[in-house]
């Protein structure tokens, strides 16, 4: 029998209770507040938006893995220095040691992505928070990081990877851009503006989608489709929700959680590479901070920091909060410091009303 | 009665357990036929756990044998005891709130879908399942993707023994499947198990409920500081008997009496 206290819930409301409504009225919210006070200021402009697209780009990319990795239950706090890590191995790689740039990324890959595996294979043999384990990644990894770049460089930035990955085939993958003939089409037909001074003038002030916002949307794809529509993406879930419970029917826990962290030092890795291609240097102390702002922007998409609930399109949208108040900010001309203050204050908000939402949708009491 | 017809599908002779000096279990023998339900009764600490959890495989017994379809059986695994036909459905372990209950249905044995080189799970299959199975057991979901968390607890243990018993399990162990419930929904769970044995499944109902075994059980098993007291065929014992073997006789009368009967 249905019991005829529970509610009647209709499908409009039902289609509105998801785990990323809190995000989605959060973009909303964003978007709305800088179109109103900074509307005017280039910010929604071609090179405006190409602007915080990167930087919401960039957030996406760690952001993926470390959803995926805090829906399975654990935490991965080595994210930053894992960034600032592979970079700086990329460099040596190739100017350093001269070896091709797509050995250099493909070997770093390799070494990045093993270190995550150790990282999860600790946590799970140890029985240890990964919370603790991964802050100790966190140390070893930006010590190891400084220490190379100083051994073998004496500095702390290694330049010249731009011309070490000229006529690299791998190089363009992570540095390149895409719709590079659109754009000038664009500009050609009078819809979107060209330089018209200097070396560059002529060109399209955007000259394509670098291949940071396509990783980005890939890894976003990728993770989606897995997550809710695979058999792995229950397993995810199942992990990070009930170990045990888990366990007893048959799902390999120890296999997914190491997978997850093996998932996030990939993100990592692939920001770092993007990073180093754009700049066309590394160095040791890039990726500062990025782990905590990983976590954020998966909170802020309605993910439970205890595992088993979270969605990655939320955390995506976590990101795009992020990266548009960031560079909204710039654009409107607040003092910069002032974005910290946002930040945690979005932060508290968008915890408060996730909670809320989850309730209704899990029942919890 | 038709159910001591055929041969017990699993029977356990004279199992010890011991975890270094700790003696849990000194000579534990229990047997299950399909279509029964056969209640382990004990009071806390009395070894029920580690019994049944040498029956469904997560612990090796130091001592004793199984006999699983009359052949002797040694379960290395979870995995293995429940490919062979054993679930258990433990009593705080058995679902995972914030899962729906489709996911949770599923949990492990997916069904799959090929699209090309690429296998999704098949959801629109497993949610015809799953509504289907829990109506069987009584229980109208509002939709397949509600979460578990939703349910309440009587709800979920149904959940987790329509599941068990969908995926072929020959023997359900049930560890307390009741003493977190209240009236109503306890009586669920028992209908629930009623309902199961009548579809030929073996159950073993682990209580230190008395009334609750005696509702449903055709055999009553007490064990107590890890030994069997005996076994008694329903009809044949009152609650006042398996209440006072339970405890260990002597010192619960003495109680029961300071406490006017009431226990």
């Amino acid at each position: 029998m249905a019991d005829e206290r529970i509610e009647q819930v209709s499908k409009f409301r039902r289609a509105l209770i998801r785990p990323e409504l809190g995000a989605i009225a959060g973009v909303i919210l964003v978007f709305a507040f800088f179109l109103m006070i900074a509307g005017d200021s280039g910010m929604f402009g071609p090179q405006g938006i190409m602007n915080w697209s990167v930087v919401s780009a960039q957030f996406m990319i760690i952001a993926v893995g470390a959803c995926l990795l805090m829906i399975a239950g654990e935490f991965d706090l080595s994210v930053g220095s894992m960034i600032g890590f592979a970079g700086i191995l990329i460099a040596i790689f190739s100017v350093q040691l001269h070896w091709p740039v797509w050995t250099a990324i493909l070997v770093a890959f390799a070494i990045c992505v093993s270190i995550g595996a150790v990282n999860g294979f600790l946590v799970i043999k140890t029985g240890l928070p990964s919370f603790i384990v991964s802050l100790a990644f966190l140390y070893i990894l930006r010590g190891l990081t400084i220490w190379l770049s100083i051994v073998t460089t004496h500095k702390t930035i290694i330049g010249g990877v731009k011309e070490a990955a000229k006529g690299d085939w791998l190089a363009p993958v992570f540095g390149g851009k895409i719709l590079h003939g659109a754009f000038v089409w664009l500009a050609s037909h009078g819809m979107l503006k060209t330089y018209s001074a200097g070396s560059r003038a002529g060109q399209p002030v955007v000259e394509g989608i670098p291949m940071l916002i396509v990783w980005a949307l890939v890894l976003i794809v990728i993770g989606h489709v897995v997550l809710t529509r695979t058999r792995f993406g229950n397993w995810i879930y199942a992990a990070g929700g009930d170990a045990q419970a888990a366990r007893y029917v048959g799902v390999p826990v120890n296999r997914v959680k190491i997978l997850m962290f093996m998932t996030t030092a990939f993100c990592a890795c692939v920001f770092a590479t993007c990073q180093v291609m754009e700049f066309g240097s590394a160095a040791a102390d890039r990726g500062l901070l990025k782990e905590f702002e990983a976590i954020i922007c998966v909170v802020i998409g309605g993910a439970l920091l205890t595992g088993g609930y979270g969605t990655v399109v939320g955390a995506a949208l976590g990101a795009l909060i992020f990266g548009v108040v960031q560079q909204g900010l710039f654009f409107s001309g607040a003092e910069s410091s002032l974005f910290r203050v946002f930040l945690g204050t979005i932060l508290i908000l968008a915890v408060i009303l996730n909670t809320y939402i989850r309730r209704l949708i899990t029942g919890e009491r | 009665m038709s159910s001591y017809d055929h041969e017990p599908i699993i029977e356990m002779r004279n199992i010890a357990k011991h975890f270094g000096p700790v003696i849990a279990l000194s000579g534990v023998s229990f047997d299950v036929r399909l279509g029964e339900c056969h209640c382990l009764l004990g009071d806390n600490g009395a070894g029920k756990s580690t019994f049944i959890k040498t029956m469904s495989g997560v612990h090796t017994p130091s001592s004793g044998e199984i006999l699983f379809k009359g052949k002797p059986m040694k379960f290395d695994s979870p995995r293995d005891a429940m490919e062979a036909g054993i679930a258990t459905v433990y009593q705080d372990l058995a679902m995972i709130p914030l899962m729906s209950v489709t996911r949770n249905f599923w949990m492990g044995r997916e069904p799959l879908r090929r699209v090309g080189p690429l296998r999704f799970v098949d959801f629109a299959k497993a949610n015809e399942v799953t509504m289907e199975e829990m109506r069987k057991m009584g229980i109208n979901l509002r939709e397949p993707d509600q979460a578990v968390g939703t349910l309440s607890g009587g709800e979920r243990q149904t959940v987790a023994i329509a599941r068990a018993v969908y995926f072929g399990a020959e023997v359900l162990i049930l560890d307390e499947p009741t003493s977190a419930l209240g009236v109503r929904q306890t009586a669920n769970v028992l209908s629930t198990i009623d309902r199961v044995r009548k579809r030929g499944v073996g159950v073993v109902f682990i209580t230190h409920n008395v009334r609750h075994a005696l509702a449903v059980g055709d055999r009553f098993t007490v064990i107590n500081r890890g030994k069997t007291l005996g076994t008694a065929l329903r009809g044949q014992i009152s609650p006042e008997e398996l209440q006072d073997m339970m405890a260990g006789g002597q010192e619960m009368v003495e109680l029961e009496e300071s406490l006017g009967g009431t226990v």
